[in-house]
């Protein structure tokens, strides 16, 4: 029976939800979504890659090569956070559904032939080195 | 004449949408025997800790559970900060607990809901529910993520709350609490749900202790038993009192749920208005070496993690044990000679989290 004044009430009221695809709240600020590598900006160390607890980032420091998969992807901002150059950033916007899979792949230019005289030549992912 | 036949209850049942099966020996209408199965979701996550390096491994124990994430994750950091030595700074510990006790809030605001749905209440259900989105934006808009808040971090935390983030979640909580004191009638004086749960799914004070029971499970039986009492966390600064009923029904473990959900929501005010100033978290000194153990108060009882160490980057071994594997044998020592009806009631009202049971 107390229920009944509140079903009554709900009842007459608007509905708690909203027409979601026609109507969409603004994004918390803080939220955390999509990654995005502003790529001009990476030195391609790698920090991203090895923190990353799921393995979506893979980075090929000798290419200049950064793939993100976003559907490995658990966004805990780990890597973001991690960034020496602050290249990598995290928007308030999460990902529309996808049909098909693929992986954000971007590519820059290494200070590689900087960075090879200055380290020596080491092996092929050198230039993020032992933690 | 044999009478009794073999009802299957679960892995897939409309109550408990989690991989549980009980195979109830029922004869006409009464529950004789429950034998359960466990082993349907195995995830492997505890081996995890042999190929991730432990400060990963906060983000793995993180998905144990989907609805207290940030416990178990608080769980871990902290076994992991004794093995170090370290200490994670005072305003961190606030926060664990302001985001632990969030987590309690809608953890128990949805199992009040499915507790309704059980007894088929469904207006109830969708109520709680609706009110339980307020905590779900406050998950959202402080740590970033509604569910899995990834805000612990081995020696501290990785979020701040600023000012007006504070007040905002004041009123939140204002808001949050009108609604959930909104329901306080039906849940606690209401003729149809008391019927539906009063006197049903029996456990003595004796048998839950004998029978290890934790949490709301073990409460509601007399017991004040909460790890939150050990003032991990910041919960010695707080004003922390354990919820106890006596009945040891399904009606006071309902009880003992809905007065924790108020209760948790004063601790949060408490924090919000005390949070010391202090940096977030602590530099740690190395790799961890060793054994520890750690426990927490989950939602749903005692969570305990074992954790050993050899100096290296990864761990070597995991151990968790969760609340809900301590509570399925008092569940089946309440099903035997209940009726048909009221198993999905009594089986609901030890909030069985299976996927966390089995990693
Ligand atoms: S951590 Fe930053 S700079 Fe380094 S590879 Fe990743 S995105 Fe580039
Ligand atoms: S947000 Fe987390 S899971 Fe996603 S790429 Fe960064 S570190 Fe990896």
């Amino acid at each position: 029976m107390y229920m009944l004044k509140n079903v009554l009430r709900n009842l007459s009221a608007s509905p708690a939800t909203r027409s979601y695809p026609v109507e969409d709240r603004e994004p918390f600020p803080a939220y955390r979504g999509r990654i995005h590598n502003a790529v001009e900006a990476c030195i391609f160390c790698s920090s991203c890659a090895k923190i990353c607890p799921s393995g979506a980032i893979v980075v090929d420091a000798r290419g200049g090569r950064w793939d993100y998969d976003p559907f490995l992807c658990v966004y805990c901002s780990a890597c973001v956070e991690k960034c020496p150059t602050r290249c990598l950033k995290q928007e308030c916007t999460h990902r529309t559904a996808s049909v098909d899979k693929f992986v954000v792949s971007k590519r820059g230019t290494p200070p590689r032939a900087k960075k090879a005289r200055e380290e020596g030549s080491k092996g092929q992912k050198a230039p993020a080195g032992q933690e | 004449m044999n009478r009794t036949t073999v009802i299957p209850f679960g892995p897939q049942h409309p109550v408990l949408p989690e991989p549980l099966h009980i195979k109830f020996v029922v004869e006409d209408e009464t529950v004789v025997q429950a034998v359960p199965q466990l082993g349907f979701v195995h995830r492997g996550l505890e081996s995890l800790v042999r190929t991730k390096d432990f400060k990963q491994m906060v983000f793995v124990v993180e998905r144990i559970c989907g609805i207290c994430s940030c416990i178990h994750a608080n769980c871990y950091c902290n076994a992991i900060e004794d093995m170090l030595g370290v200490t994670a700074p005072p305003r961190a510990q606030f926060l664990r607990v302001i985001w632990s006790e969030l987590h309690r809030v809608h953890s128990h605001l949805l199992w009040l809901g499915l507790f309704a749905d059980a007894f088929g209440f469904e207006s109830v259900f969708h109520q709680f529910w609706r009110i339980r989105e307020h905590v779900m934006d406050i998950c959202e808009a402080t740590a970033g993520n509604r569910v899995i808040l990834s805000v612990n971090v081995v020696g501290g935390v990785r979020r701040d709350l600023t000012p007006d983030q504070i007040r905002w979640m004041l009123e939140q909580l204002n808001e949050l609490e009108k609604g959930v004191l909104d329901m306080s009638k039906t849940m606690l004086q209401d003729y149809t749900v008391q019927e539906r749960t009063r006197g049903i799914g029996v456990l003595s004070k004796n048998d839950a202790r004998l029978l290890g029971a934790a949490g709301p499970t073990l409460r509601g039986s007399g017991w004040a038993c909460d790890e939150r009492m050990r003032g991990y966390a910041a919960y010695k600064e707080l004003n922390f009192v354990p919820v106890v009923e006596q009945d040891g029904d399904c009606y006071a473990r309902s009880k003992v749920r809905f007065y924790e959900t108020l209760h948790s929501l004063e601790l949060i005010r408490e924090a919000l208005h005390r949070l010391p100033e202090s940096e977030l978290a602590v530099k740690l000194p190395g790799n961890p070496d060793g054994e520890s153990v750690f426990r927490v108060e989950q939602p749903r009882g005692e969570l305990f993690y074992y954790v050993r160490a050899n100096g290296g980057k990864m761990l070597e071994r995991m151990r968790v044990r969760t609340p809900t594997f301590a509570n399925i044998p008092p569940l089946l020592h309440m099903l035997p000679g209940c009726k048909l009806p009221d198993i999905p009631v009594i089986v609901l009202s030890i909030d069985p989290c299976i996927s966390c049971t089995e990693r």
